[in-house]
């Protein structure tokens, strides 16, 4: 095995830290009766905006990599990607547990009538193959190509998480819309990204100058 | 001096019975506190049990259902002029001044007048009523609120008989309510009854909740109640009240038509588009329970609906 950089060494368990505060602190202010007159919703609300953050967290680093150059930084693309389905299980826990307490037949219609939790439920699931195949041996067994597209579907989930977020708000659409700006920005990189790598692969390869007359 | 030594013992060292039993119940109940304190210290909420509301006798309009806390009343609030947030409203609400205050009430009436408060509220008969309160986004609370019947004040402005609707006004102070600087809802919020709505005597304006004067943060220094529809119809900070012919515009109707009818009758049957009224989430409960027909009022406000569809006039 290469021997790992020590920005990793260093990095990863601070990283690991950063990722665990916000389940610590929702522990911590449930235990310290901090917590609204509504528990069960902060809760639910507090997952469900991490699962966001760390969605979008996940995919900045590619950008943020190209841009700087800094190659270490994609060892933390999986584990961040990890901790936001982290965030989403508990997220989907707390729905169907302390919210609707396995009423599945109240959760089958939600999933079926609400859209919000349709779109929700979708973004869900799609991040359950890319949890499954997230092992280096896995990603190997199927071949680079194929784990790629697979792992596109990541783009799908944060699009469903914003849209998730944009239609179960009452009024206010502020911060569903900013989360989308993000999101629009980070796929908007890819997007010109594609088509500047496509443009220069075109490019006929420079021959070298006939000889002066 | 010399004593007899014997095995037997004096009746007067035996610890009689009852002083044995009560060492027992002291330790038990020191025990008890120790424990408690150190929990309230680890875990304060055990301490938000105590500040529970203790009616008197039971009233004409009161409900059964255990009072919510006053803790939960006044820092859960769906109040949009100081912010979106639960918390807002109790956090952002210390700089709104409440006094002094007057109402304007106009439209249809013998004589439009602005009234300072204080003439509201000699002639009222001020009393306490519990009632259930259902927001529409499925939580539920058990409010002791502290006012009186609107009939009373609908009665003393004495409406003409062209007045068929009664529609109220908020009060617009962006630099006393943060939440009036982004155009989230548009100010000011309006909301509106019927005529017969406005008069039914479960219709209360409160002043106050708990038995003291309502906090900024649940409408100071005037709101409505009406128990048997969705919370948001309860307009708080009311400024003026207008007579009208037709129904007057609501301002979540004028945000989101489909969502929010000018009725909003607490109804298990018509769901939200977005999300199901079959159940509600007492605060404070764990599980949630069923939601009634206008919120449990149906034997007292049903007649005024019979023969609409309210799956049409939801």
């Amino acid at each position: 095995m290469p021997k790992k950089q020590w920005e990793i060494r260093i990095l990863k368990p601070l990283v690991v830290l950063l990722a665990l505060l916000p389940v610590g602190l929702l522990v911590w202010r449930g235990l310290a009766g901090e917590l609204s007159a509504n528990p069960i919703k902060d809760i639910t609300e507090e997952t469900g905006i991490w699962t966001l953050r760390f969605i979008v967290l996940t995919l900045t680093i590619t950008p943020l990599r190209k841009i700087s150059g800094w190659a270490p930084l994609v060892r933390f693309r999986r584990m961040i990607g990890l901790y936001a389905f982290f965030y989403g299980s508990l997220h989907f826990v707390t729905y169907i547990y302390l919210d609707q307490y396995f009423a599945f037949d109240e959760i089958l219609r939600d999933v079926i009538k609400r859209p919000f939790i349709t779109v929700g439920f979708a973004a869900f699931v799609m991040m359950i193959p890319l949890a499954l195949t997230s092992r280096n041996i896995v990603a190997k067994w199927m071949g680079g190509k194929k784990w790629r597209l697979l792992h596109r579907l990541v783009y799908f989930t944060a699009l469903g998480g914003v849209i998730h977020y944009l239609w179960l708000v009452k009024a206010d659409t502020q911060r569903p819309l900013m989360y989308g700006g993000v999101l629009a920005l980070l796929l908007g990189y890819r997007l010109w990204d594609y088509f500047r790598l496509r443009r220069v692969t075109e490019k006929p390869i420079p021959q070298a100058k006939a000889n002066p007359v | 001096m010399i004593r007899k030594q014997t095995d037997e013992v004096h009746p007067s060292e035996i610890t009689p019975e009852n002083v044995y039993l009560n060492r027992r119940t002291f330790i038990r109940i020191a025990s008890a506190a120790g424990i408690g304190l150190a929990s309230s210290v680890v875990f304060p909420q055990i301490l938000y049990g105590q500040d529970r509301w203790q009616q008197g006798k039971k009233g004409p309009y009161d409900v059964g259902d255990e009072v919510s806390k006053f803790k939960d009343i006044t820092t859960y609030n769906n109040f949009y002029e100081f912010g979106v947030d639960k918390s807002d409203p109790s956090e952002n609400s210390g700089s709104f001044r409440p006094r002094p205050w007057t109402v304007r009430i106009e439209g249809e009436v013998k004589k439009p007048t602005t009234y300072n408060l204080e003439d509201i509220l000699k002639p009222a008969k001020i009393e306490d009523r519990i009632y259930r309160h259902r927001c529409v986004e499925g939580w539920s609370m058990v409010i002791p609120w502290r006012g009186f019947p609107l009939a009373d004040l609908i009665r003393r402005v004495e409406p003409t008989s062209r007045a068929k609707y009664v529609a109220f006004e908020t009060v617009y102070r962006p630099e006393e309510m943060p939440g009036q600087k982004r155009p989230v809802l548009e100010w000011p919020y309006v909301e509106g009854l019927r005529l017969d709505e406005a008069r039914h005597p479960l219709t209360l304006f409160a002043v106050g909740l708990y038995g003291k004067d309502l906090l900024n943060q649940n409408g100071a220094p005037l709101r409505l109640v009406v128990p048997w529809k969705y919370g948001f119809k309860s307009i708080k900070s009311i400024v003026k009240i207008r007579f009208v012919e037709k129904e007057p515009p609501t301002t979540w109707n004028l945000l989101a038509p489909n969502e929010y009818g000018f009725y909003s009758n607490v109804n298990p049957d018509v769901d939200h588009p977005r999300w199901s009224q079959k159940s509600e989430r007492r605060i404070g409960d764990f599980l949630k329970r069923k939601t009634l027909m206008f919120n449990g009022y149906g034997d007292q406000v049903g007649g005024m609906y019979a023969g609409m569809d309210l799956k049409k006039y939801f």
